[in-house]
């Protein structure tokens, strides 16, 4: 056995002005073509990585619901000229970390003319309708066809949890800001810090039922940051920094595995549900056991639905949990002591690491008047449309 | 006749009555609205034209205020699980803007209507759901 790392298939598309080609058609071709050269498929994929500096949003899973979507971890690289490159190493370092055995690693760029776009474009003014793109639309389909704007997104999902599940409306969403409005009261980094009454947050102005403004996030700028060590390294540090030290006891990276919803609507569960299962095995810790949680609340219905999918609640019971005040800072576990997205704001970069900055300070003790008493276990959660999910378990070091 | 376009390919006007049509997986039978190079599902790559039911149940929905296109004003958005179990997105036509209209137990049909003329005076053909039932519901 040697560290050493293989390639086994391989392939790539000529080099053209592929004019009549979108850049799909490209990706597809040179990713199923080195499964093929290697005699393996999706399935056999643990890792994947793809590298454009010019496609954006998750564009890799865009390409993964060409090809096979498996729920496995991804990574959309932009690295300039490396991108390629650095699309290669992500695969390897996952491998070389004992994470994966195997991977898929793509780069892929449409430089040239006017290739049929696949995405939504917005009509012209004063044209002939032609149809364009993979769903042939001739003019924009947002609010013709439904909504596939992120709070409408978000919303229905709200809604489809209240079809399934009693005891939520309306009222047990605008329980949810509630709490992180007032939890936001002790938190000087929030960018909202004042109260807000149930009333005040029903009756506001409705964005897409039920998330009214203040169910909704902010915008805001903001900057979170970590410095991570290997276990050899940290055991040649100060005592001091030791003590301090938090542990990460899990980390863990969900895509979407198929549903066949998943194209009309987004589904933001199976994948959280996948990944905190997960965390709770690596870390060997349930949820039982949790001190505090940071959960992507970027709309009040979307805290709801992740009380129940990262096992926080009773099965089906996000309504009756919040309705006896269970996540709120003095109840059973409290959820988004920060204020959330919703009230501490969402600078949309930083948020997954502002979410370990909030637990990892209360593990230490450091929270000041926000403090969660003798915390020594806590679990973060965040969420990108389109998706992806990571949670992290982080524990105090034993002392 | 005005000359009448789908305002997506995936609604057919020109075959019967207006219906949807998908693209099913040649091996695992998943059913997709776009056209497709591979199947998420299974990884096949064919696939053959099929005809979707027009009746299905609302699943979820929401009301958009903001943001909602000036000439539509607030609208319902819901998505619609199909009777074979296809899911699509869509506007809840012919019930008022209001929660309490929507009702997930009452079963929905696809029903059509123009969205939109261009410059030659080509309708698009837009497609939504209302109830199946000769009068909507007394309550949500
Ligand atoms: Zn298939």
């Amino acid at each position: 056995m040697s560290d050493d790392i293989w390639i086994i298939g391989t392939a790539m598309t000529p080099i053209r002005r592929h004019l009549d080609r979108d850049v799909l058609d490209l990706a597809v071709e040179a990713s199923l073509g080195a499964l093929d050269d290697a005699g393996v498929t999706m399935r056999d994929m643990q890792v994947m990585a793809v590298g454009s500096q010019f496609e954006p949003f998750t564009f890799g899973q865009d390409v993964q619901k060409q090809i096979g979507q498996t729920g496995i971890p991804l990574y959309n690289v932009h690295n300039a000229c490396a991108t390629g490159a650095t699309a290669v190493r992500s695969v390897l370092m996952e491998i070389r970390a004992g994470e994966a055995d195997m991977g898929l690693a793509l780069g892929v760029e449409k430089m040239t003319g006017s290739s049929p776009p696949y995405r939504m474009t917005p009509p012209k003014a004063g044209k002939v309708f032609e149809p364009e793109g993979r769903d042939g639309h001739v003019l924009a389909t947002e609010g013709v066809l439904g909504t596939g704007q992120m709070f409408g997104v978000f919303a229905q999902t709200g809604t489809d949890y209240a079809r399934r599940h009693g005891g939520v409306g309306f009222e047990q969403f605008a329980k949810v800001a509630e709490k992180n409005h007032a939890h936001s009261t002790l938190n000087q980094l929030a960018q909202y810090q004042r109260p807000y009454s149930l009333d005040e947050i029903m009756n506001a102005e409705m964005l897409a039922y039920p998330n009214t403004l203040p169910m909704s996030c902010p915008t805001g700028d903001g900057a979170a940051a970590v410095v991570l060590v290997s276990d050899a390294k940290l055991r040649s540090l100060d005592p001091d920094v030791r003590r301090r030290a938090v542990k990460i006891s899990a980390a863990v990276m969900t895509t979407d595995p198929y549903d066949p919803s998943g194209f009309a609507h987004p589904d933001v569960n199976t994948l959280t549900r996948n990944a905190a299962d997960r965390a709770y095995e690596q870390a060997g810790i349930g949820p039982e056991d949790l001190d505090l949680v940071e959960l992507h609340d970027c709309f009040a219905t979307a805290e709801l639905v992740h009380y129940d999918n990262l096992r926080l609640c009773a099965p089906g019971g996000a309504g009756e949990w919040i309705d006896r005040r269970a996540p709120w800072r003095d109840g059973e576990l409290p959820v988004n002591v920060s204020g959330g997205l919703i009230s501490k704001g969402h600078p949309i970069g930083a948020t997954g690491v502002a979410n370990l900055y909030e637990v990892a300070t209360h593990l230490r003790g450091e929270a000041g008047d926000r403090q969660i008493e003798g915390a020594r276990v806590g679990l973060t959660h965040v969420i990108g449309l389109g998706s992806v999910c990571v949670v992290h378990i982080l524990e105090r070091a034993a002392s | 006749m005005t000359r009448q376009m789908p305002v997506v390919d995936y609604l057919v006007i020109d075959d019967g009555p207006p219906h949807l049509a998908g693209h099913r997986c040649d091996e695992c039978g998943a059913v997709y609205l776009e056209r497709r190079n591979a199947c998420a599902a299974c990884g096949a790559r064919t696939f053959s034209p099929t005809r979707l039911p027009a009746t299905g149940r609302i699943e979820s929905f929401t009301i958009v205020h903001r943001g909602a296109p000036k000439h539509v004003g607030p609208f319902v958005s819901v998505l619609v699980r199909l009777a074979d179990g296809t899911f699509v997105k869509a506007n809840l036509v012919g019930v008022p803007p209001e929660a309490d209209a929507v009702d997930f137990g009452v079963p929905v049909r696809l029903v059509t209507y123009a969205a939109g003329t261009d410059d030659d005076g080509t309708e698009a053909i837009a497609f939504g759901f209302t109830y199946d039932e000769p009068t909507a519901p007394a309550e949500g």
